[in-house]
């Protein structure tokens, strides 16, 4: 009894960050995947705090399903989610200040992003705490995970480095080289700056995550066409 | 003076859906026939221009003299998600024709985060009420204007030949990102 339900704890991670990734898969919460991605400091800054902010309206959603009456459930469901997230932008003003600037209107707005109620309806409602605790906690991971891909594509492609400080105290900051003067891979070879800012700017955005829907599309397309021929192949084996 | 800067800038310059990055579900999701864009700009621009008048009200005349204002997007949401229902009770009502054609569109309102990211940013920059409105109004028409146009192109991608990993989002966000660029262009203009 105990191995089976741990089976489908993970079953439920897994959807939430792989098969049902919340942006490459059913294209959810675009808005900061856009947005903030500009560095990979940011979103780490925006995983972090909607991993916090789903977790805890998932827990609570789901401890309240049977009190909420179901007419009233999705305002009940906005409510709550604003209480939390109120709390998330009042801590991230006063701790990490630096982070909250660059994170700006992203924040109040996590209220409004579509994972926090689809997640609330489609899962929350639905299961136990438990449950709802790891479809939080995959849902946010998948989430974070887009948020990465596009940060690091974006950030190194604009500014050929990376930059991460201490988000509790900006003024410690680390830079990682990669494709510039002194990084490993030199591009200025003949003193030409080879950084494409375009890639920081809003339309650099949109084309960045329509390169990488594209190639996960193609990666899918290839793999399920590989398979279909094996499949092909053993049926002809057999015959 | 300002006021036309405000309200050009919130046009072109710094347009919602290409430069502030609000409101891109529906410009994903509603884009697909020019009069889907339309009745969704035209229930944005409605609902836009009623809950910043509203959020002002609250904000500068009730939250901040009762000094709760950290209390803001509580009550932000609950005035968008109670306006938004209100006004579909009203039209439903009163006005049939205006709700046969927005209709469909308002229950997708509440979550659109333009409305609470132009509710947020009048009050973080602190517009007096004339300014918030004609913010508000700019907002809405650059949706629209964008929304329209998107919607034209991707009407006529329908019938186009697409490489096979570009067909349906990605192609789109494709075209929003050389939208973007075209938009970039008018920041020259206004400095």
């Amino acid at each position: 009894m105990k191995k089976e339900s741990s089976v489908s704890y993970s079953a439920i991670m897994k959807d939430g960050i792989i098969y049902q990734n919340p942006v490459f898969v059913t294209v959810l919460g675009m808005c900061p995947v856009l947005a903030i991605t500009t560095s990979v400091m940011n979103a780490v800054g925006m995983s972090v705090a909607l991993l916090f902010i789903l977790i805890l309206t998932n827990v609570v959603i789901s401890a309240m399903r049977k009190i909420v009456p179901s007419e009233i459930r999705i305002p009940a469901y906005i409510i709550m989610a604003a209480a939390i997230v109120s709390c998330a932008d009042q801590l991230m003003n006063a701790f990490t200040p630096e982070l909250y600037s660059m994170l700006g209107l992203f924040i109040p707005l996590i209220v409004v992003n579509c994972i926090i109620l689809g997640r609330a309806e489609a899962f929350a409602n639905k299961n136990t705490v438990v449950a709802s605790f790891f479809d939080a906690v995959g849902n946010a991971v998948g989430y974070g995970m887009a948020l990465l891909v596009m940060a690091f594509i974006r950030e190194l492609v604009a500014k050929q480095s990376y930059t991460f400080y201490n988000p509790f105290n900006s003024t410690q900051s680390w830079t990682l080289n990669l494709l510039n003067g002194e990084g490993f891979l030199n591009l200025n070879i003949l003193n030409i700056d080879a950084s494409l800012s375009f890639f920081a700017t809003p339309a650099g955005g949109f084309i960045t995550l329509s390169i990488v829907l594209a190639t996960l599309a193609a990666i899918k397309s290839h793999k399920a066409s590989k398979k279909a021929k094996k499949s092909a192949l053993v049926k002809e084996e057999s015959k | 003076m300002e006021l036309i800067a405000i309200g050009f800038g919130a046009i072109l310059v710094n347009n919602v859906l290409l430069s502030q990055f609000l409101g891109i579900c529906s410009f994903m999701g509603v884009s697909t026939k020019k009069s889907d864009a339309l009745g969704m700009s035209f229930a944005v621009i409605f609902v836009l221009m009623l809950a910043s008048a509203i959020t002002w009200v609250l904000y500068n005349l009730v939250l901040i003299p009762a000094g709760i204002s950290y209390l803001y997007l509580i009550v932000f949401i609950l005035v968008i998600a109670t306006l938004v229902q209100f006004v579909e009770m009203v039209l439903k009502k009163y006005i049939q024709g205006l709700y046969k054609v927005l209709g469909i569109y308002l229950p997708l309102i509440t979550t659109n985060c333009a409305i609470l990211g132009v509710a947020t940013s009048n009050m973080q920059n602190g517009y007096d009420f004339v300014t918030s409105m004609v913010y508000a109004l700019c907002i809405g028409i650059g949706y629209l204007l964008v929304m329209y146009l998107f919607a034209g192109i991707r009407e006529r991608l329908a019938t186009a030949p697409i490489a096979k990993p570009f067909k349906g989002i990605a192609i789109a966000l494709l075209l929003a990102g050389c939208m973007a660029m075209a938009f970039q262009g008018f920041a020259g203009i206004l400095a």
